[in-house]
């Protein structure tokens, strides 16, 4: 009954949700706006969830000492003044709680991504290192697809460097673009029907 | 003067960052914390007023529609995800979450596998579109795994292969040019707004 129950939940309403795309009907119409009510009213719950998992897994490390448990105490105050802030002062510009925002929490994001062109270039070495034909031609489409993007590209090679670059994007980056959405979206099909018809039950969990 | 201290606590944070090109290091560590803390403390708010307000206190409490009572009930058996003994109640969320899946299945259909195929279906009139029917037929032929990619087959799944890398790199290099641009607004900030050696 623990399993059967949601299981027969997600089939029903699956089902129904084949029916409202292939059926154009008022029945159906109400029947997606019953459920995008239902499950927008179920969303802040989600968010709960979450929190409460941040704050329980922060606690267990400050609690057991683990190895730069002190990091943990940074986060809980971050998460708990932040959220303050918000319900304080507000969530407009002006406000502790926006100026955390573009203070603190942008110029960090921000600068965590960028750390990645760093990593990316790392990476690009280790496959010119690897030698092989086709982490060859990989490269060399990126750096061709990058030089056809900045003007220094164009001044050391001429207006032929976007030609090349317009073609390549075109013809067999479409090609393998949609190669693999066709694969992507057969897999996509698969596992939607095999949830649906209720072969795939991993999302249930484990237990009885 | 009130700017210029919002100006320094950004930079601090982004050269704490930067610092882990070095090593991992506590300040680094210290600015990752500090960033899941901020980015976890931000959306409590935000869910509470785009999210609380206007789909569960404002229909329950102004509007008086008490049936959203029952989503909001399933919402909250969420959090028995971390009791062991009552985890089963976190399906029913879950489930309700899942049932859209019926509506993959025609959609995915429709907009991944139909579209591409109305695309690659055209009259081959030049080498391109020739080119682009051969990338797309060996590229599905690289993905059917019931047979060994051995022999003639072996090499005609090959040049799929070679498609995929170039479609590979064409991606790596547009990811660079976004990860050198966001690298270039830092370091712009850090040389123009903080330090001001150019304007």
């Amino acid at each position: 009954m623990k399993r059967s129950i949601p299981l027969a939940i997600v089939i029903t309403l699956g089902f129904l949700f084949v029916g409202y795309v292939f059926i154009p009907h008022k029945i159906s119409t109400d029947f997606y706006e019953w459920y995008m009510e239902w499950i927008k009213a179920m969303s802040p719950f989600g968010v709960v969830l979450g929190i409460m998992s941040i704050v329980m897994t922060h606690s267990a490390r400050i609690q057991h000492k683990v190895p730069n448990w002190q990091y943990s105490i940074v986060t809980l105050i971050a998460m708990f003044f932040t959220a303050y802030a918000g319900f304080a002062w507000g969530t407009q510009e002006g406000t502790p709680f926006m100026w955390l925002f573009k203070n603190v929490q942008m110029p960090m994001g921000a600068t965590m991504f960028a750390l990645l062109a760093f990593y990316i270039a790392s990476a690009s070495y280790k496959a010119f290192r690897a030698r092989s034909a086709e982490a060859t031609v990989l490269l060399l489409a990126a750096i061709i697809v990058m030089l056809g993007q900045v003007p220094v590209g164009v001044s050391m090679f001429g207006e032929g460097i976007n030609d090349i670059t317009h073609w390549i994007l075109n013809v067999p980056n479409l090609a393998s673009k949609r190669g693999i959405a066709l694969g992507v979206g057969l897999g996509m099909v698969a596992t939607s029907l095999r949830i649906l018809l209720g072969i795939e039950r991993t999302y249930l969990g484990g237990g009885e | 003067m009130f700017e210029m201290i919002s100006n320094w606590v950004a930079a601090f944070l982004t050269l704490c960052i930067f610092s882990f090109l070095y090593k991992d290091n506590p300040f680094y560590k210290f600015a990752e914390y500090l960033f899941i803390g901020v980015t976890a403390g931000y959306t409590i708010p935000l869910t509470w007023e785009m999210a609380f307000i206007p789909y569960v206190y404002r229909p329950l409490f102004l509007q008086h529609k008490f049936i959203l009572l029952i989503p909001a009930f399933i919402g909250i058996l969420y959090i028995f995800t971390f009791n062991r003994k009552l985890n089963w109640l976190s399906r029913y969320p879950i489930a309700f979450g899942m049932g859209m899946v019926g509506m993959g299945v025609p959609l995915s259909m429709h907009a991944s596998v139909l579209v591409q195929m109305r695309g690659a279906m055209i009259p081959i009139e030049n080498i391109n579109a020739l080119l682009v029917f051969i990338g797309t037929i060996t590229i599905l032929l690289y993905f059917y795994f019931s047979k060994a990619h051995t022999g003639a087959y072996g090499k005609i799944v090959k040049v799929g292969i070679w498609y995929m890398m170039i479609g590979f790199g064409a991606s790596f290099g547009y990811t660079v040019m976004a990860r050198i641009s966001l690298l270039i607004g830092r370091v712009q900030f850090l040389v123009a707004d903080v330090l001001h050696i150019i304007k």
